[in-house]
């Protein structure tokens, strides 16, 4: 177990690195520095900005100062937010990405395995069929559709909720569900899949001849075998939500990380960019690493290798 | 999945059409292509002449409308469907190449080689791919333009954003094809008729492409089936953020983003979200639902 997450911790200071490295080469080999304006600085100024933020000197020389400083923990400065450390745009904005990501993380996954549930136990019915269209169709329409069309409905229409911005937990309701769509949809089709492959096995047949009850049968014994797929969907489930939300974020108007994300590309912030990559990748192979722990937790034969 | 070998038998094509969810996706998507290559001829009207008729809602002169600077929406619309058909179909190709060439080699080579190729697959599916899309797809963009700047005197110069994002899309959503390209591998190369091949002494290469690939048409079909909506949703997720296609070129992506722009309380131009994103998620739900169907045909 201990070996395993040392492996597993080292692996991922490997993609960091990896992620790191491809992040910061891109951004600085591309045309147009961070000072590049419509009117041109003197030399002068420009090349003491470039010497205050330490991007002057030969490119592999800014680039493994940069990693040193980043393996010190310090993220450095942004060059668009002037004076503003990278640090403390990511504190200010991170808790808001976060609190999306996590509601619409779990208003998938409960609503997705109730769905497709339902789908499974009354297969061939209105039930299943209906709910399986409107599971593909989630998965059909875009969030940038579907954001819009919730505004235009729940804020513009009936005044229920906020159009946009970052004010009560009232306005957290329809990002989340705009976010949650196309996940709830993928996990319910999943769900349906692999319940009715369960449901056909013989330990289900074996539980109801030793009298265990209907309910009972469904929804511990053959869920938990069920829900193993859906487990190992959830590491790539996080990777859609993390994209999503940077859409998300801009439809909604809600001031998380994913606006700095786009706006540090755009205005070559090579510090800024990598801070959010480096807090992306972190969550989304930490989120990996739990996956592979629920794994083994849930299905006591898959043991923890490589 | 099934595992016997399963190429696109002619009964295939009976199955399908039994099917009425797969012939009104095969209607669809087949009105949907043609009126996006035709239709533009019929009409005459070109989608970048701007008009002082702004946001004129749906009438007999502008049956989708126009938009913010007076250009009729169906033709941007038409325009779009262009675009955003030829990344996502090119796209799934450069995947279906990728996906089944890494698949078939991982599958079939085994050992070593297969561990390795998996364990990048596994790596890739955990890093956040699609920014690293973006990343590549808008820092190389100024240096292909520069190459085709010098190249048949710069008419390509507008399609290198267009390029770049076909090819490093294609580069990003070949994991689940290569997965199932190598599941199919393993069980179908230790059939009987891949011994025979070898012993009649046929090279390893041969046997790939002559006696493998042939086995394993139908599910690449299939998941080429649900990889170009796939594709389509990236490209138009990408132009949604301003990263993707660029102005003046559309796609529905462009497009959606524009009309999500326009929605405001006071006066809300409907039109322009209402017709890209029904045409849009009309398109990917039909595509989505042939390839389910052709899954379902294919194990039946």
């Amino acid at each position: 177990m201990l070996a395993f997450l040392a492996r597993r911790l080292a692996a991922m200071c490997g993609v960091l690195f990896c992620v790191l490295t491809l992040t910061f080469l891109l951004l600085r080999l591309s045309p147009g520095g961070p000072f590049t304006r419509e009117r041109k600085l003197p030399a002068v100024i420009e090349q003491q900005l470039m010497a205050k933020y330490r991007l002057d000197g030969p490119l592999w020389q800014q680039y493994v100062d940069y990693l040193a400083d980043v393996a010190r923990g310090d993220l450095r400065l942004s060059t668009k937010y002037r004076d503003r450390p990278v640090r403390e745009l990511l504190a200010q904005s991170l808790p808001v990405s976060a609190l999306l990501g996590g509601t619409a993380f779990l208003l998938a996954v409960s609503s997705g395995i109730w769905l497709g549930s339902i789908a499974a136990i009354r297969r061939g019915t209105l039930a299943d069929t209906g709910s399986m269209f409107v599971a593909l169709g989630l998965i059909s329409v875009p969030t940038f559709v579907t954001g819009p069309v919730l505004v235009l409905l729940f804020a513009l229409h009936f005044g229920w909720l906020p159009a946009g911005g970052w004010t009560s937990p009232a306005s957290l309701l329809l990002p989340a569900l705009a976010l949650a769509g196309p996940a709830t949809a993928s996990i319910a089709r999943l769900t349906r899949t692999s319940l009715l492959e369960t449901l056909e096995a013989p330990f289900l047949r074996t539980a109801r001849a030793k009298g265990v009850s209907e309910g009972r049968v469904l929804y511990i014994h053959a869920l938990k075998i069920a829900l193993l797929p859906v487990v190992s969907y959830l590491g790539p489930l996080a990777a859609n939500l993390l994209t999503g939300s940077i859409v998300v974020e801009s439809i909604f108007n809600l001031p998380g990380t994913g606006s700095f994300f786009v706006n540090a590309i755009l205005n070559r912030d090579v510090f800024l960019l990598g801070g959010v990559v480096l807090v992306y990748c972190v969550l989304l192979v930490g989120m990996n690493l739990l996956v592979d722990l629920a794994y083994s937790w849930l299905d006591p034969r898959i043991r923890l290798e490589n | 999945m099934a595992t016997t070998a399963v190429s696109l038998r002619p009964g295939l094509w009976r199955r399908l059409m039994r099917r009425p969810a797969a012939l009104g996706s095969l209607l669809i998507l087949a009105a949907v292509l043609l009126s996006a290559v035709f239709l533009p001829f019929v009409l005459g009207s070109d989608p970048r002449q701007t008009s002082p008729e702004t946001f004129v809602p749906p009438c007999g002169a502008h049956l989708f409308g126009t938009d913010l600077n007076g250009r009729d929406l169906l033709a941007r619309t038409l325009e779009g469907a262009r675009i955003s058909l030829l990344v996502g179909c090119t796209g799934a190709l450069v995947s279906l190449v990728i996906g089944t060439g890494v698949g078939m080699v991982a599958g079939y080579a085994g050992g070593r080689t297969d561990a390795l190729l998996m364990r990048l697959v596994d790596v890739l599916y955990a890093v956040p791919r699609l920014i690293l899309i973006i990343l590549a797809s808008f820092l190389l963009d100024p240096w292909l333009q520069q190459v085709l700047s010098g190249f048949q005197g710069g008419r390509w110069v507008g399609y290198s954003k267009i390029a770049i994002l076909i090819v490093a899309l294609g580069c990003m959503e070949w994991l689940t094809m290569a997965r199932i390209v190598r599941g199919q591998v393993l069980s179908l190369k230790t059939l009987p008729f891949v011994q025979a091949a070898r012993a009649l002494g046929q090279g390893h290469v041969q046997i790939l492409l002559r006696h493998l690939l042939p086995n394993l048409t139908g599910v690449i079909v299939v998941y080429l089936t649900l990889t170009v909506p796939a594709v389509m949703l990236d490209e138009s997720f990408l132009s949604f953020l301003g990263l993707g296609v660029q102005a003046p070129q559309a796609s529905w992506g462009t497009l959606l983003s524009d009309g999500a722009q326009a929605l405001n309380p006071v006066r809300s131009h409907w039109w322009l979200l209402l017709f890209p994103a029904t045409l849009m998620s009309l398109t990917l739900l039909a595509l989505n639902f042939l390839g389910d169907a052709l899954r379902d045909a294919l194990s039946e």
